[in-house]
C-alpha cells in the first residue's frame, strides 16, 4: 500500500521535473527571453493600455492637430488631433489579433494539408500542385485579391492572409513529414499495431512541430507586416478604428511635417515582428530534442 | 519437428512497382518456424531476407507491393488476406519485430516510458500507472540498470546498445509468440552484439517465443539459431539445421559464404570470396540464379530453374548436380 503511494508520488515528481526542465531551458535561452519580453510588453499594452489612458482613440480635436510628442501627448497627435499613443495601443489589439488569427489558421490548415500530403503519398501530387498554384502568386498580391473580393474588414484580411500563408506552412510540414515517414520508429510503431491516425498524432505531428512552430512565429510576424502593408494600400481594416497599419497609412501624407504619426506605429510593428522571430528561434532550440543542450 | 509450425511461409512471391514495371523481389520463398525455435535467415544484401520478414506483417507500402503468390499461415489463418484490423492486433501483440538501426527506431520526442507503455496500453488495455510499472519491469528484464530513473529519459541520452535494449523491451512487452529480429546487431559494436544476442536468447527462453533472426553474419546464426534458411537473389537456396549446414553445405553459395568467414586460427592474408555480385532483381537469369558466379555450374544449371530438393534429414538445397553427387558419394 505505502509502496504504491510512494511509486505514484515519485511518478508525479518525475513528470513534473520533466516539464520544468523544458521551462528552465527556455528561461536560459537569451533570444527567447528578449523575444518573450518584447511580445509580452506589446500584448500587455494592447490589452491593458486602452483601459489606462481612457481616451477615445477616434476622438478628434481640431485645436490639437499635429502636436509633436509632449507630456500631454507622449506620441504626439495626427491630422485630426487624435492621440497617437491611444491609437497605437488600440491598434495593437487589432493588429496582434490579426497576426495571431492568421498564424493559428494557417497553422491548423497548413499542418493538416501538409501531413495529409506527406503521409498519404497518393494525395501528394494533387494537394501540392494546388499549393504550388497558390504559392505562385506573391503573398501580398493574393491577399490583396482575396481582401478586395471579401470586402475590407478585419476578418477578411485574416482569411486573405491565411490563404496566402497556408501553402508555405503546408510545404514545410510536408517536408518534415517526408523525413519522418522514413524513420524506423514509424515502422516500429506500425509493427506494434498502431493505426494511421495514431501514428500521425503521436509520432508524425510531435516530430514536425518544431519547424511548424518556428514557421508560425514567422507567419505571425509577416501577418502583422502584411496587415500594415495592406492598410497602407488601402485594403486594411477600415478607419476610423485604428490598426497599426492604417495609422501608418493615414500618416504617410504628412510624414515630413509630422514624423511621429508614422514612427510610433511603425516601431510597434517592427518590435512585434522582431519579438516573434526571437521567440520562435528560442522555441525551436528547446522544442527540438536533437538540438537540446544537456543541463 | 513433427509438431505444427507456429508460422509457415509458403511459395511467397513479392513484387514491387518500379519504373520498368513490377520487379520480383522474392520468388517462391518457403520457410517455417516452430514454437520456441530460432530460425536464422542469411544472405547478402539484396537477397530478399528483409523483404520476406517485412511481408510476414505486411509492412510493405500497399500501393507499390504485390503479393503475387503464396500464403503465410499463422494460427490457422493466412496473414496475407487477414483484414487490416485483425492484422493490427497481431502486430506487436503476437508477432513483434526489431530493426537494424536502434538510433532511428525510437521516436526522439517521446520519452522511453511513453514508447514502452504504448503497446502495453494498446494491446493489454493497462492503465497509465500499471503500464508504467510494467515498463520499468521490462527495462529491468532487458538489463538496463536504474530502470525507474532511465525510463523518463529521451532516446538521445541512451547509447546504441541501450536503445536496442529498449527496442527489445518494447517488442517483448506483450509477450509475443514470435519475434522477428531484422539484423538486430548489425549497427552495434562487436562487444555489444554478443550482449544483445545473449539477451535475446535469454528472453526467448523466458518467454518461450520463437525468433526469426535475419542476418548476414553466419557466426551469429551458428551461435543462436537451430535452423537456417540461406537466401540468394530472392530465392531460398538451402535450408537445414545449423549443424548440418555448417558440416555439409550443399549449395555452392552456402559453401562460399562459409569459406568467406575468416578463421582466427589461420594466418590469412586474403579472405576467400565469391566472385561477382548479386544480380539486380530486374535482370532475368535463365536457370539457376547463381550460375554466373558458380564454379561448379554444369549445362543444366544454365537452362532450367533448379528445384529445392530434399537431400535427406530435413536438409534442402536448390542444387541438383551437387545433391546427386552427394548421394553417390
Amino acid at each position: 500500500m505505502t509502496d504504491a503511494v510512494l511509486a505514484a508520488a515519485s511518478t508525479q515528481v518525475l513528470a513534473e521535473r520533466r516539464r520544468f526542465r523544458m521551462l528552465r531551458q527556455l528561461a536560459a535561452h537569451r533570444s527567447f527571453r528578449i523575444g518573450l519580453v518584447l511580445v509580452t510588453i506589446l500584448v500587455l499594452c494592447a490589452i491593458v493600455g486602452p483601459m489606462l489612458t481612457g481616451i477615445d482613440p477616434t476622438a478628434m480635436s481640431i485645436r490639437s492637430r499635429f502636436k509633436p510628442p509632449s507630456a500631454r501627448f507622449p506620441f504626439g497627435t495626427d491630422q485630426y488631433g487624435r492621440d497617437i499613443l491611444t491609437r497605437v495601443l488600440h491598434g495593437g489589439r487589432l493588429s496582434l489579433s490579426i497576426g495571431f488569427s492568421v498564424a493559428l489558421l494557417s497553422g491548423i490548415f497548413g499542418a493538416v494539408i501538409g501531413m495529409a500530403a506527406g503521409y498519404f503519398r497518393a494525395l501528394d501530387p494533387y494537394v501540392m500542385r494546388l499549393m504550388d498554384a497558390l504559392m505562385a502568386f506573391p503573398a501580398i498580391l493574393l491577399a490583396i485579391g482575396i481582401g478586395a473580393a471579401l470586402g475590407s474588414q478585419a476578418s477578411s484580411i485574416v482569411v486573405a492572409l491565411a490563404v496566402a500563408y497556408v501553402p508555405r506552412t503546408a510545404r514545410i510540414v510536408r517536408a518534415s513529414v517526408l523525413v519522418i515517414r522514413e524513420m524506423e520508429y514509424l515502422q516500429a510503431a506500425r509493427v506494434s499495431g498502431a493505426g494511421d491516425l495514431h501514428i500521425i498524432v503521436k509520432h508524425v505531428l510531435p516530430n514536425s512541430l518544431g519547424p511548424l512552430i518556428v514557421q508560425l512565429t514567422f507567419v505571425f510576424a509577416y501577418a502583422i507586416l502584411a496587415e500594415a502593408a495592406l492598410s497602407f494600400l488601402g485594403i486594411g481594416p477600415p478607419p476610423p478604428a485604428p490598426s497599426w497599419g492604417n495609422i501608418i497609412a493615414e500618416g504617410r501624407d504628412y510624414s515630413v511635417e509630422a514624423w511621429w504619426v508614422m514612427l510610433f506605429p511603425g516601431l510597434a510593428v517592427s518590435l512585434a515582428a522582431l519579438g516573434m522571430n526571437l521567440l520562435g528561434d528560442g522555441l525551436r532550440d528547446v522544442l527540438d530534442p536533437r538540438l537540446k543542450v544537456e543541463t | 519437428m513433427a509438431e505444427q509450425p507456429l508460422l509457415s511461409v509458403e511459395n511467397l512471391t513479392v513484387q514491387f512497382r518500379s519504373d520498368i514495371g513490377w520487379v520480383t523481389a522474392i520468388d517462391g520463398v518457403d520457410f517455417a518456424v516452430h514454437p520456441g525455435e530460432c530460425l536464422g535467415i542469411v544472405g547478402e544484401s539484396g537477397s530478399g531476407k528483409s523483404v520476406s520478414a517485412l511481408s510476414i506483417l505486411r509492412l510493405h507500402s500497399p500501393a507499390n507491393t504485390r503479393y503475387a503468390s503464396g500464403a503465410i499461415h499463422y494460427g490457422g489463418r493466412d496473414l496475407l488476406t487477414l483484414p487490416q484490423r485483425r492484422l493490427r492486433q497481431i502486430r506487436g501483440g503476437e508477432i513483434a519485430m526489431i530493426f537494424q538501426d536502434p538510433m532511428s527506431s525510437l521516436n526522439p520526442v517521446l520519452t522511453i516510458a511513453d514508447q514502452i507503455m504504448e503497446p502495453l496500453r494498446q494491446h493489454q488495455g493497462l492503465s497509465a500507472r500499471a503500464a508504467r510499472r510494467q515498463a520499468i519491469a521490462l527495462l529491468d528484464m532487458v538489463r538496463i540498470s536504474d530502470a525507474s530513473r532511465r525510463i523518463d529519459d529521451y532516446p538521445h541520452r541512451l547509447s546504441g546498445g541501450m536503445r536496442q535494449r529498449v527496442m527489445i523491451a518494447i517488442a517483448v512487452a506483450c509477450r509475443p509468440k514470435l519475434l522477428i529480429a531484422d539484423e538486430p546487431t548489425t549497427a552495434l559494436d562487436v562487444t555489444i552484439q554478443s550482449q544483445i544476442l545473449t539477451l535475446l536468447r535469454d528472453l526467448q527462453r523466458e518467454i518461450g517465443m520463437s525468433v526469426i533472426l535475419i542476418t548476414h553474419d553466419l557466426g551469429v546464426v551458428a551461435e543462436f539459431a537451430q535452423r537456417v534458411v540461406v537466401m540468394y537473389a530472392g530465392r531460398v537456396v538451402e535450408s537445414a539445421s545449423v549443424a548440418a549446414l555448417f558440416a555439409r553445405p550443399m549449395h555452392p553459395y552456402t559453401e562460399g559464404l562459409i569459406q568467406a568467414v575468416p578463421d582466427p586460427d589461420e594466418d590469412v592474408h586474403r579472405l576467400a570470396m565469391i566472385p561477382g555480385n548479386i544480380p539486380d532483381p530486374s535482370t532475368q537469369i535463365a536457370g539457376c540464379r547463381f550460375n554466373p558466379r558458380c564454379r561448379h555450374a554444369v549445362r543444366s544449371c544454365l537452362a532450367e530453374t533448379p528445384a529445392l530438393i530434399d537431400a535427406g534429414a530435413g536438409h534442402f538445397a536448390r542444387c541438383p548436380p551437387r545433391i546427386a553427387a552427394g548421394r553417390i558419394a
